[in-house]
């Protein structure tokens, strides 16, 4: 592993030195390193690119790393994994791709990832998307995460993508048993031309099941986004749902809320603000000493932290 | 320490301020007060540099800093309380604190002047700016951002604006202290006797003009007199 491969590590999933825990590196389309623990395996697939990751029941705090890097210009790195947690089991997963690309040929990376959360168990997922190279070839990402939920599992998804990814499509579906709970909360900004489109799907099939989700997201310059949600209560069960975005220069959101009851006792909420930053706020920082471009930095920052 | 000279201000055909003289000297706790509508929080934006004058200059320690923005004057060493305190997402109280501090502000130090604000320092640091904390919480940060400033001049405009009685009774000891210990300038925008209890001077603003200006005993005597010129709001004892 070079410096460079070290840096996007760090980057996307603060890997610095000995991992704890298990882990599978993947680099240019090729799993390179890898770890099991006697509560993890990590099982190559046969039939397709990817893994399988396989947590015990009842395992307590094991953090799981799977970042993936890619280097070489041109690469389209399609990957299935799949994680499959036992009953009762408590686990971090640390995922995230760092794209370098300094030619002028597109590289992307879509992953594809599926968690069968079995009963009671709970998952923390945090997943970190980053781009950056000088080349005109464009740093593309494009994550799919399907989530099912048994009774009583819950997780708690955390995606973030800050910098330097040109074109992103990011779908997450989700289906809620009895008595789970999903919190996703998800991180974007995007500049120059850069395009990010978000899609939510999650059922809530099972008695008390609950999910929040929270999008924040800034666009700068002349760059799209696009958020979307689609949240169906088929039981008696809550859902929330907050897209929050700031607008700079010529940036663009849109917002496409749909909320489903098929159940009387369903409550599902929606908000969606986009503006710029309020005036109120850059003056109140400036009152404290920040020029105009600082206070800026200081609300976007706490925004999307 | 600072001077208004001859500041006017007129917005959508209404001369919000006329012809303004006032001087304001060092280590003064001033409190302007007067009724609705007077100039008061407009004067202390012009202070500022949250809004410019259309005529007349503003003097700091014998210079124009009529043109210098509202970051350069901070700068200078002013501070300012917002009439209703700004939310934000995601900002901390320890964040505005360590901004408005200008250095690397420990987490002890600003737990320090919130208690003195008399906010349970562990349960607020962390906390976000955001519409989950009451208006006098709210009141109490804004305060605190301003103390860990240590400012030349500190404006306040209407602390008790927008918080209940009670909450002011507790929030007047503050001032009390402030008025106490701090080294700069004070100036409170304010209808409160308590408040105006405390001053050095008070100012009493009327249609855009300084109606009246003197020491605290001798205005406050005839303000309570003439209380049809300002509605003074009684204190109690609380």
């Amino acid at each position: 592993m070079d410096n460079l491969d070290k840096e996007l590590l760090k980057e996307v999933s603060n890997i610095e030195g000995e991992l704890e825990g298990a882990y599978n590196i993947r680099k240019n389309g090729k799993a390179t390193e890898r770890k099991i623990t006697q509560n993890t395996n990590i099982i190559t697939k046969k039939d397709q690119p990817g893994i399988d990751i396989i947590v015990k029941e009842n395992t307590k705090f094991e953090i799981v790393h799977i970042p993936v890097i890619i280097t070489e210009s041109g690469i389209k790195d399609v990957v299935y994994n799949d994680f499959y947690i036992g009953k009762n089991a408590n686990v971090i997963i640390i995922a995230g791709c760092g794209i370098h690309n300094d030619e002028h040929k597109d590289s992307e990376h879509d992953g594809i990832h599926r968690f069968f959360i079995e009963e009671g168990a709970k998952v923390k997922y945090i997943e970190k998307h980053y781009g950056e190279g000088k080349g005109k070839g464009k740093k593309i990402l494009n994550p799919i995460t399907e989530i099912t939920l048994k009774q009583g599992a819950s997780m708690e998804m955390e995606t973030i993508q800050i910098k330097g990814v040109d074109s992103t499509v990011r779908e997450t579906r989700g289906t809620l048993g009895q008595d789970t709970n999903l919190v996703i909360t998800e991180k974007i900004m995007t500049h120059g031309k850069q395009f990010a489109k978000t899609e939510f799907s999650l059922e809530l099939e099972g008695e008390n099941a609950s999910t929040h989700v929270t999008s924040r997201s800034v666009a700068i310059d002349k760059s799209k986004q696009e958020f979307i949600s689609h949240i169906s209560g088929d039981n008696k069960c809550f859902a929330h749902v907050e897209c929050d975005a700031i607008i700079k220069d010529n940036g663009i959101v849109k917002a496409i809320p749909e909320i489903t009851a098929n159940h009387v006792d369903a409550n599902l909420i929606h908000e969606a603000a986009i503006g710029k930053i309020a005036g109120e706020q850059l003056i109140k920082l400036m009152t404290l000493g920040l020029n105009e471009k600082q206070a800026e930095e200081e609300i976007i920052k706490g925004f999307l932290r | 320490m600072l001077e208004l000279k001859n500041i006017c201000f007129t917005r959508d055909n209404k001369k919000i301020l006329n012809h303004v003289n006032l001087k304001i000297e060092n280590d003064k706790f001033i409190v302007i007060t007067g009724p609705n509508g007077s100039g008061k929080s407009t004067i202390a934006k012009i202070i500022m540099g949250i809004e410019k004058p259309d005529e007349g200059q503003v003097i700091f320690n014998g210079k124009d800093i009529t043109n210098k923005t509202v970051d350069q004057r901070a700068k200078l060493g002013f501070g300012f309380a917002f009439q209703q305190p700004v939310k934000f997402k995601g900002i901390t109280v320890y964040d505005l604190m360590r901004i408005s501090s200008g250095k690397e502000l420990t987490k002890k130090e600003a737990c320090e002047i919130l208690s003195q604000v008399g906010l349970c320092a562990r349960e607020y640091v962390d906390r976000e700016v955001n519409s989950s904390l009451s208006g006098g919480e709210l009141k109490r940060i804004e305060i605190a951002t301003i103390m860990v400033r240590n400012p030349k001049l500190a404006i306040f405009d209407e602390p008790e604006a927008g918080i209940d009685l009670w909450s002011f009774q507790s929030l007047i000891q503050v001032f009390e202290k402030i008025q106490q210990t701090a080294k700069g300038s004070t100036i409170i925008i304010s209808h409160q006797e308590r408040i105006l209890n405390i001053a050095d001077k008070i100012i009493l603003m009327k249609q855009g003009k300084i109606e009246k200006i003197g020491e605290k005993d001798e205005m406050l005597n005839s303000l309570l007199i003439e209380p049809t010129c300002c509605k003074i709001q009684g204190g109690g004892n609380g």
